[in-house]
């Protein structure tokens, strides 16, 4: 049988190549916010931050193309799962983004330097979440069902060890109260980073969906005793 | 089950254009068939009201069932089972009649004369295939002049008229504009609720927006049959796919 539909194959694939090369950016850009936190680093902290104008363009410019797609094409079965999981997924990167703004802009204000006692625990989390997002985008970039399924199982360690982190920065803020407000920066820096480890797990159901039809949503637990909270000397 | 088809070949002389296929249609359900030209579609259509009998060297063998009794059983009473499984085709063939007279043709042949009834019968068949509206001030008027659209629906009321089971429908927008198309799929979705409606189309849009399951034919073979959702969304055979997304043509 002759192919057909070349054309539109070809942009479907562009669209894909389009949301594989911005997971990566935003990926990127988690690195080097953690970077320019843990070094002080002003000046790759406000690059991270213009960085978020380029993911922005990024995301309009996939939206537009779907859109156009499902238009003029009516794409179905799997060419519209393609575009659906594209749809969300370049949702997730742009919050992705988002996040690594956020923590580049806490380097600006930085007056207290904080040991690496403290800085441990974030740089936990730091490398949970790029581990994560970089996994994630790999298995969109490969079709890969079973690196997502291992993106989705990261997501329990993440859990775990932003529920010390939260408990260890906590006592922090009560017993230095000097640098309080630095402390305070690594309790929302510690959040962001999880909820990127959560952007990281969408972005795996969604090519699990791409790849199998299958919709499959990760259920936080509803009863806050049992979200992993994890108490000292555990 | 309404209707269904077990283990079916048919063949035009030498040449075999239907191969094994085995389909149930569920009661109160708008069954798609879709696929390639010469898939066989249309000649799997055609088996369900004897259709095919007309044709000369046409072979069959297999069981087709209307309400699990065989259809091709010798005392089968060919006029009978087209009254229950009514067809309509391609492009409106309206008889150069008037549109009363197009809608109660069947009717006549049945030998039914009373006035009042014949009355009772345009107004309800006109009603149900939503033209009712637009010609009961001009039923003496000739249905030649009507548009396409409504000339279609006047076909689809003929149909109605003898009180029909099953519905089958030949690609019954391909010759419409796209109002009159979208006209017909509502029609096909309000039928429904009284018939079984099977219907051949190459729109795979239509074939999605109306109906209920999806027959996937190709090379005188059934590839695959699901409910409709399914098969728009994640069919399970690569050729259903390719065919249903354009990938070969």
């Amino acid at each position: 049988m002759e192919q057909t539909r070349k054309e539109y194959i070809h942009e479907l694939d562009i669209i894909q190549e389009k949301v594989a090369v911005m997971g990566d950016k935003a990926c990127t850009e988690v690195q080097l916010a953690m970077e320019a936190l843990l070094a002080g680093d002003a000046e790759l902290a406000c690059e991270v931050m213009q960085a978020d104008d380029v993911l922005d363009d990024m995301i309009v410019d996939i939206e537009d193309s779907c859109i156009l797609l499902i238009a003029k094409q009516q794409p179905i079965a799997h060419d519209l799962r393609v575009i659906v999981a594209g749809f969300k997924i370049a949702t997730d990167i742009e919050r992705i983004g988002d996040h690594a703004y956020d923590i580049a802009k806490t380097v600006q204000n930085v007056t207290v330097p904080l040991d690496s006692e403290r800085m441990k625990w974030v740089q936990l989390l730091g490398a949970c979440a790029v581990e994560m997002v970089a996994k994630a985008m790999r298995a969109y970039r490969e079709h890969d069902v079973c690196l997502a399924d291992e993106v989705r199982r990261l997501d329990k360690k993440m859990d775990e060890v932003f529920a010390r982190a939260f408990y260890a920065l906590s006592e922090f803020v009560t017993t230095e109260a000097a640098r309080q407000k630095r402390i305070t920066q690594l309790l929302f820096i510690a959040r962001f980073l999880e909820r990127i480890g959560d952007h990281a797990v969408n972005i795996a159901e969604w090519v699990i969906y791409r790849e199998t039809a299958a919709r499959i949503q990760q259920k936080k637990p509803a009863c806050p005793a049992s979200r992993g909270q994890v108490k000292p000397g555990d | 089950m309404k209707m269904r088809t077990s283990n079916l070949n048919l063949y035009y002389g030498e040449q075999q254009a239907l191969y094994d296929v085995s389909l149930e249609i569920p009661q109160n359900c708008v069954v798609a068939l879709i696929g390639p030209s010469g898939c066989g579609k249309s000649t799997f259509l055609r088996t369900l009201n004897r259709m095919n009998d007309l044709i000369g060297g046409v072979r069959i063998d297999g069981r087709i069932e209307l309400d699990a009794v065989n259809i091709y059983a010798e005392d089968t009473d060919l006029v009978t089972l087209r009254k229950r499984v009514g067809m309509v085709f391609q492009r409106p063939n309206p008889f150069p009649l008037s549109i009363y007279e197009n809608v109660i043709y069947g009717c006549r042949v049945h030998g039914l004369k009373d006035k009042k009834r014949l009355d009772e019968i345009v107004e309800r068949s006109l009603r149900r295939a939503a033209l009712w509206d637009e010609v009961k001030d001009r039923l003496q008027a000739p249905a030649m002049g009507m548009s396409g659209g409504q000339q279609q629906r006047l076909c689809i009321a003929r149909v109605l008229a003898v009180e029909p089971e099953v519905l089958l429908m030949d690609e019954p927008c391909s010759a419409l504009d796209p109002i009159s198309t979208m006209k017909i799929e509502e029609l096909v979705q309000e039928l429904k609720q009284s018939y079984t409606i099977v219907m051949v189309t190459h729109n795979m849009q239509q074939a999605a927006r109306v109906s209920d399951y999806t027959a996937f034919f190709l090379n005188g073979k059934l590839i695959e049959h699901d409910v409709t959702d399914t098969i728009f969304t994640n069919p399970q055979d690569r050729k259903t796919e390719d065919y249903i997304t354009g990938r070969f043509g």
